[in-house]
């Protein structure tokens, strides 16, 4: 099957749905034999932050799809506006992410109406 | 349920299965599932951005219900990854539902159940029923932990699908400006997950080196460099945190 293929995405939706199941059947099948700590967890652990850190930067810095058409310094502006929101707030999320993504709003909107 | 069970040392038994699955789906409406419609509300409008149907976001949100290993899913797709690209990348973006399972199902079972019920309830592992769950039901009997588990996960599933129906309906169907604010919900979403949750000095590092490899690699190799930061920059951190662990 080619990429090509209308049925493509249920391929690879597929293979996630097995790729995310194995993990949790795994789980079942060792609980009560291993207690999840030590090297191997704390591995685990550091390999799926470092994932999700460079897939959030990459979105943000390098975005494939819609994004790419804001400018750069939005997308930062408007990212740094959340952690420092987030943070002031005493690590308050939906706070973050709205004043995140309302400032990125009215940035595109800007960007849009040919004012930035 | 053991019908021969001695009054209660638990400091919270709601009597029988059936009222510990409505006190975790009542627990469950408000604020996590809030915050579970809102982070779906970008998946949906993510999904239409990248000219998928409806359907493929529901299937998603069905059979591999995580929003990181969803939202990379989607990306690596729109990116034309490879299907071997993308399972791994999945697949590494959840291991980490291997632990949440293995402490999660410790502490949900009771004798006498069969396994398969603990193999049905661990496809609804996820970061919120599993830190809502850890946090309830050590204090509750133990017949009544899966069922509130249950009661939590089914809430915030079905929510997520409603979620996702809001974000898909309404990207492309709002001024672009709000579509965009829509997708940039993800990143903003994740970075805060992880900015909220480091703790240590490999996790910090790792999170700052998959910060500065996800770009750099992706300019390299868009299929493989999301697999390539986590493998490369967590291995590196946690190297790092255990010789500073062990350190002078």
């Amino acid at each position: 099957m080619s990429a090509a293929s209308p049925w493509w995405p249920l391929v690879l939706l597929i293979a996630g749905a097995a790729a995310t199941y194995v993990w949790r059947a795994l789980g079942v099948a060792l609980s009560g034999r291993i207690v999840p700590q030590g090297r191997l967890f704390e591995w685990i652990a550091c390999v799926a932050y470092a994932l999700l850190s460079g897939l959030v930067a990459r979105m943000i810095l390098l975005p494939s799809g819609p994004l790419a058409a804001v400018p750069l310094a939005a997308r930062v502006g408007a990212a740094a506006l959340a952690l420092t929101v987030f943070f002031l707030a005493r690590r308050n999320m939906p706070l973050g992410v709205v004043a995140g993504v309302a400032v990125f709003m009215v940035l595109s909107w800007a960007h849009g109406a040919g004012l930035l | 349920m053991a019908q021969d069970r001695t009054p209660a040392p638990y400091a919270r038994d709601f009597g029988d299965p059936r009222r510990a699955f409505r006190a975790g789906a009542r627990l469950a409406v408000g604020v996590p599932a809030a915050v579970l419609a809102a982070s779906y509300v970008g998946f949906g409008a993510l999904v239409q951005q990248v000219d998928l149907a409806f359907w493929h976001a529901l299937f998603s949100i069905a059979t591999a219900w995580a929003l990181p290993g969803q939202v990379a899913l989607v990306e690596l797709y729109a990116d034309g990854a490879s299907l071997l690209a993308v399972t791994a990348a999945v697949a590494l973006t959840n291991a980490r539902l291997l632990p949440m399972a293995i402490t999660l199902i410790a502490l949900l079972r009771t004798p006498g159940t069969p396994q398969w019920r603990y193999y049905l309830a661990a496809h609804w592992i996820a970061v919120t029923g599993w830190a809502l769950a850890m946090r309830d039901c050590p204090a509750m009997p133990p017949a009544q932990r899966l069922p509130y588990f249950m009661g939590i996960c089914l809430v915030i599933w079905s929510v997520s699908m409603m979620g996702a129906a809001i974000g898909f309906a309404l990207a492309g169907n709002v001024p672009a400006y709000v579509t965009l604010g829509l997708v940039f919900l993800n990143p903003v979403y994740f970075m805060l997950v992880v900015a909220g949750d480091v703790r240590g000095v490999s996790r910090v590092l790792a999170a700052i080196l998959g910060a500065i490899g996800g770009p750099l690699l992706y300019l390299a190799s868009p299929d493989w460099s999301l697999l390539i930061t986590g493998l490369v920059g967590g291995t590196l951190a946690y190297l790092i945190g255990r010789v500073r662990a062990a350190g002078p």
